[in-house]
């Protein structure tokens, strides 16, 4: 099991929060490049099929030199349960199927979470590993964490929700009663609105987990807003809500009504099982398409008002301050944005040759329409083949084959949406939003990402536009 | 062939009418109300608190700064500083001035002086989350001193001044005209063709 630290946040200004995540992500780093099965390993090759080829030569090598037993102990990774390796599985009987489980992954796979080391682990957020994600969707294990008072533990049979303020009947639902309601299905992403906020004045972060991790997707399951809403009886006048969780924090947010109305819903199944506890087990809103932090975890009241509740979050916290001043608030929705998972920051591509270039683009305002990937920094692009089924508010696969001459090269990728929206380079949005600081107006950054690949194969995260 | 298709015809006409006959059996889609829940009392209701920032929804109670002053000392000072300077937890005054600013080499101070827009806001986080380490152990007489303590700090009220509902929603916070409505989505400038910027690596590219 690896232990990843991070150096503590200090109470300093606020630039130095960038080079603090800079210097967590270097020690994560040091790790890393001494895990053979790491996409950073030095001679570990840029694409997941080449990093599993170089695991299979490093068993064989593991598997020889122990031939005397022949058994060798693999380091178990966080998730997965360690067994002895044989040195040909064919030679010998697996173990054994257990009578009663719940499955866990290799114990080769070594790909975590990593927590920026803030002052406290209760207010304090971890990364999703974009780096080596595979298809659209994040394991529940692997999806990002934004927690202002620590991950609440609740009995679901004591949890409930109410529904009062501006209502006919105010309500008082059991998880039993929730889950009574007819119930729907949404695969969809969250992202934060501080993904990034380290990169707007200077590339920070070496890796893609860095600079773009707080965002994963997951299949959510549970029952319509507008149900809940409805059952209770919104009197005419009514404008937002308030949506509060049961954590310490008692995390609020205010809602607008006509959104409340129109796709929320109220998540208590992720990707086909319980929601996970740190994701709000037993019931979080869902937001689709606006900023993470509104997503309330352990959702426990929702007060129906004419009036937003100016909590603290939605004033002091997740406003957008502009060069002039003042403040964008309820900057909801989070725009186009995509970036490379592949190649990306740290890998190291081994020699000229065939390479796919893949990578995540998404939208809050609707589905990917189209995805673009450039080698030379802008110059021309080419588009990229979407996996299927492609939804709106949703991470949306890309892939595009190439083949590199070992000529230096800027991989850019840029999204287009159903609406028409073209991802921004850094210049543009600079331009547009001003720098009110080292880390700008920190919140939906949401530029055109380029990772420069060297004559040596080493990539690694630049300001390129 | 065709014997296969009448008698499969007829199992699918069984089928029909006895899925007609069982009609009613099935609900209509978009019903409401369900009937599921219970209702609240007004104690359960009464436990929460979420004020506006016209003051509805705070509760009764008040609290002085000099109250505020020996409860910050006790409850607050070791994560937000004896001089309210910040610590583990956010600095909690100073700052005006800063937030007019474009250079990237300077952070604008952002405090409950410099930055907050309504006072209800700061008996609303406290009450609910604060101390951190002990949240929601705060009486409202309490939250109301800490209130008026922290706002005199920040000179935005006077130093014998008494907190409670209607004097709370009637501060007029520094910043109170500090925000704009999200002007998204942009309309972008065009893109700049030269020069490039270029930062993280050494030479052009190639």
């Amino acid at each position: 099991m690896r232990e990843r630290r991070m150096p503590a946040e200090k109470s300093g200004p606020q630039d130095s929060v960038a080079d603090m995540l800079r210097e967590a992500e270097d020690r994560a780093l040091v790790a890393d490049r001494s895990d053979p099965h790491s996409p950073y390993h030095p001679g570990a090759n840029a694409t997941p099929g080449g990093r599993r080829r170089f695991m299979f030569g490093s068993l064989a090598v593991a598997g020889a030199v122990a031939s005397l037993p022949g058994l060798a102990r693999a380091k178990g990774s966080l998730g997965s349960e360690e067994h002895d390796v044989p040195a040909d599985a064919t030679k010998v009987p697996g173990y054994p199927l257990a009578d009663e489980s719940y499955g866990t992954r290799s114990q080769f796979e070594t790909e975590v979470r990593v927590r920026f080391k803030t002052a406290t682990p209760l207010s304090s957020w971890t990364f999703t590993p974009l780096q080596g994600s595979l298809g659209i969707v994040t394991p529940s294990g692997l999806h990002f964490e934004r927690s202002h008072g620590g991950t609440a533990v609740i009995d679901p049979s004591k949890h409930n929700l109410f529904v009062h303020g501006m209502v006919r009947s105010p309500k008082k639902f059991s998880m039993k009663d929730i889950k009574r309601f007819p119930s729907m299905s949404r695969t969809m992403f969250i992202e934060c609105s501080g993904n990034g906020l380290t990169e707007w004045s200077k590339p920070t972060m070496k890796t893609v987990q860095g600079t773009h991790g707080l965002t994963s997707t997951s299949e959510w399951t549970g029952v319509p807003l507008r149900t809940i809403l409805e059952e209770a009886g919104v009197k005419p006048g009514a404008k937002w809500l308030l949506a509060e969780g049961g954590d310490a924090a008692a995390m609020t947010r205010s809602i607008p009504m006509e959104k409340a109305l129109k796709d929320c819903f109220l998540a208590y199944g992720q990707n086909g099982e319980a929601i996970r506890p740190e994701q709000g087990y037993p019931l979080r809103l869902m937001v689709p398409g606006f900023e993470g932090n509104v997503h309330i975890k352990w959702l426990r009241r929702i007060e129906v008002s004419d009036a937003p509740f100016m909590t603290r979050e939605e004033t002091s916290k997740y406003t957008d301050l502009m060069p002039s001043g003042k403040a964008v608030q309820f900057s909801f929705e989070m725009e186009a944005k995509s970036v490379i998972t592949s190649p990306s920051g740290e890998m190291t591509l081994d020699g000229p040759g065939f390479y796919e270039i893949t990578g995540l683009a998404w939208s809050g305002r609707g589905a990917v329409r189209r995805v673009d990937v450039s080698a030379d920094g802008g110059k021309t692009w080419r588009q990229a083949a979407l996996q299927g089924p492609v939804m709106p508010i949703c991470h949306t696969r890309f892939r595009l084959p190439w083949q590199w001459d070992g000529k230096e090269a800027i991989l850019q990728s840029r999204c287009v949406d159903s609406t028409g929206y073209v991802q921004p380079t850094l210049g543009q949005v600079i331009a547009m939003r001003g720098l009110n600081g080292p880390i700008g107006s920190i919140y939906h950054l949401n530029a055109i990402q380029s990772w420069l690949v060297a004559t040596d194969g080493k990539v690694s995260n630049v300001h390129y536009y | 062939m065709s014997t296969t298709t009448s008698a499969s015809s007829r199992i699918a006409v069984g089928f029909l009418v006895l899925a007609a006959s069982a009609a009613s059996a099935w609900a209509a889609g978009g019903h409401a109300p369900y009937g599921f829940g219970t209702t609240p009392t007004e104690s359960e209701l009464a436990a929460f608190t979420s004020p506006l920032p016209d003051g509805r929804g705070l509760p009764a109670g008040s609290g002085t700064v000099a109250q505020g002053d020996a409860l910050y000392k006790g409850q607050c000072a070791s994560c937000h500083g004896d001089k309210l300077q910040g610590g583990i937890g956010d600095r909690l005054i100073g700052g005006r001035g800063t937030l007019v600013n474009d250079n990237p080499a300077k952070a604008p101070i952002k405090t409950v002086e410099s930055y907050w827009p309504y006072a209800t806001t700061l008996f609303d986080y406290i009450k609910r989350a604060m101390p951190q380490n002990m949240p929601g152990s705060l009486n409202d007489d309490q939250v109301y001193a800490l209130c008026a303590y922290i706002l005199s700090e920040a000179k935005i009220v006077p130093a014998d001044s008494s907190m409670d509902a209607k004097a709370l929603a009637a501060v007029k916070m520094p910043n109170r005209d500090g925000f704009i409505p999200d002007h998204r989505p942009e309309k972008f400038p065009p893109v700049a063709k030269s020069p490039h910027q270029m930062l993280g690596f050494a030479g052009p590219l190639k």
